[in-house]
């Protein structure tokens, strides 16, 4: 009787004892994060959160898209706990707490066999403003040119529109002929199988099938946004309405760490550390 | 007895709900959108709305936004006539063979793949005038994203409304008329021309409109293929941008009284729409008398 009172006693003190060092040293998180916004951001903040529940089995963080005024917005009414901005925020809108993630510079692209390899930011303002119509005036072929932008409210828009079409002075609207896509992808698609045509994307969206011009002789590779030589180069953000806490503060710190913004350099985009 | 009374009451309540819950409904929608549109209806002013020709809203530089919807009216009905010019013969000539003309088991194939490609999501359609139609565009001129390919996509889109229905029709005319027709000397062309298709054609102008609607309202496949500039398309290799695909591109990102402007087009469209299914009802009505 007592000799198993003894076994069950040291059973237990034993389990007890394991179950407290497997607490102390897992510190497991759990829980849900939500985020909205930036589609130029939604690729890159997908792989971080897919890293960081690699780490942490017990968080789920969800990434959503919308674009950034959906992402202020959503963040803002507090639908979701991260919001994502890929320009920086207008002075009409709700003043939140920016982590700055990443930079990006914004590639102008065009279907790769095309001659012209090389454009000022001057060229690139008349092309997309409508001043500049044929590529012979820029070096290229006898040919018009086929200017394709992203919708309006878009951040890749708008940050294009605020770096080159508004600086310097006098801002120069883009042109209204020019062809109207709605994401990143449906720009490179469109570019990519026109030889006659230009448009603007994203450092992330680079590939085989576009060809991305150097600006001012400076060619858009990520160091050199990085050093800041690259003319067209914006933030992204991550957005909290407060001061992040608990477990949102966990991961915007793993997405600013060493291994996050390594995430963001393997992607193409300008890591901040 | 007093069972059979009340199942038979009781029923008929039930039906009364259902018809009177899409009544309510299609209320609901022209409520909200409406209500939702006044803000850019008082801020715009309805004819700047409707007449401007500039859509910008959200200029750069301290310019303030602009927002007419000119351009997008004219792409709308442009690119709905040029799918009905082209879907008009073509379905008709196809509802013809199907309903009179084809050998037996040359129908049994048809007719289900016509009616197949009523259910193909328009992205589909879309996806494929973007990488089929567009390239072939390109070709003759242009950017290839444009008022043609929207067209022809289009076209395709409302091809099978335009057959099935007419088909429907067609073979819906009493025998006795052809056999009439026939009977009197009239060739089997002419039985067709003269006879059949101007009994049929009620059925005929609803397949039309039914396609109609479909084509004004199309948003998805359009963004894909007409390019979407805010430009007055001069030409047929121009692009165009219609108010369907005009409000899918843009709400995303819109806010405030740009998403007000967004839901006053989607106004316009279901005026729009309104205007040609009343037309609708009195060509059925007419035909009906005749």
């Amino acid at each position: 009787m007592k000799a198993s009172m003894k076994w069950v006693l040291l059973v237990l003190a034993g389990i007890l004892a394991l179950s407290m060092v497997a607490v102390g040293c897992g510190r497991e998180l759990s829980g849900t994060i939500t985020e909205a916004g930036s589609t130029t951001v939604q690729p890159l903040a997908e792989l971080l959160a897919d890293e960081y529940m690699a780490k942490h089995s017990g968080v789920q963080v969800t990434i959503g898209g919308g674009g950034t005024s959906v992402g202020i917005t959503s963040v803002n009414n507090g639908t979701v706990d991260i919001g994502a901005a890929s320009r920086e925020l207008k002075s009409d809108e709700p003043q939140l707490v920016k982590h700055l993630l990443a930079k990006d510079g914004i590639a102008i692209v065009v279907k790769p066999g095309n001659p012209v390899s090389g454009l000022t930011k001057t060229q690139v303002r008349d092309i997309f403003g409508g001043v500049i119509k044929n590529w012979k005036d820029v070096g290229g072929s006898d040919h018009a040119i086929n200017v394709v932008v992203r919708e309006s409210g878009s951040g890749t828009r708008t940050a294009f529109e605020e770096m080159v079409m508004a600086k310097p002075e006098p801002a120069v609207a883009i042109a209204s002929t020019a062809l109207e896509q709605n994401s990143n992808g449906g720009v490179k698609q469109v570019v990519g199988g026109d030889s006659y045509a230009i448009g603007f994307i994203s450092f992330g969206y680079i590939d085989s099938t576009v060809k991305a011009l150097s600006i001012d002789g400076i060619e858009a590779t990520a160091e050199n946004a990085k050093s800041d030589t690259y003319p067209i180069v914006r933030p992204l953000y991550f957005l909290t309405k407060e001061a992040p806490t608990g477990l949102v503060k966990e991961f915007i710190d793993f997405c600013l760490s060493d291994e996050g913004q390594a995430i963001v350099a393997d992607e193409g985009y300008v890591s901040i550390s | 007895m007093r069972k059979r009374y009340l199942i038979d009451r009781g029923s008929r309540g039930l039906l009364l709900i259902c018809a009177t819950a899409s009544v309510a409904v299609l209320l609901a929608i022209a409520v909200f959108i409406l209500q939702r549109s006044l803000p850019a209806f008082g801020e715009i002013g309805l004819l700047d709305f409707l007449l401007g020709t500039k859509w910008d809203p959200n200029p750069v530089g301290d310019t303030p936004p602009s927002f007419g919807i000119l351009v997008m009216i004219v792409g709308t009905v442009l690119v709905t006539l040029g799918a009905l010019v082209i879907a008009i013969p073509l379905g008709l000539g196809c509802a013809v063979l199907l309903a009179d003309m084809a050998p037996h088991h040359f129908r049994q194939i048809l007719r289900p793949a016509v009616e197949l490609l009523t259910g193909i999501p328009s992205v589909v359609y879309g996806l494929v005038g973007l990488v089929l139609i567009v390239p072939l565009v390109r070709q003759i001129g242009g950017p290839g994203l444009s008022l043609a390919a929207g067209i022809i996509v289009l076209a395709a889109m409302i091809l099978p409304t335009v057959i099935s229905i007419s088909e429907d029709s067609i073979r819906a005319v009493p025998r006795i008329y052809r056999e009439g027709a026939l009977a009197l000397g009239a060739t089997s062309w002419q039985t067709m021309w003269r006879v059949v298709l101007p009994a049929a054609r009620s059925g005929i102008a609803a397949s039309i409109v039914l396609g109609m609607g479909r084509a004004v309202g199309e948003a998805m496949a359009m963004v894909l293929v007409i390019g979407m500039a805010k430009a007055m398309p001069n030409s047929l290799l121009d692009p165009a941008r219609p108010m369907a695909p005009g409000i899918a591109l843009e709400t995303g990102y819109a806010g405030g009284i740009h998403l007000s402007a967004l839901f006053a087009i989607g106004v316009v469209l279901f005026l729009f729409i309104v205007i040609i299914n009343s037309i609708a009802i009195v060509v059925f009505k007419r035909g009906a008398r005749a």
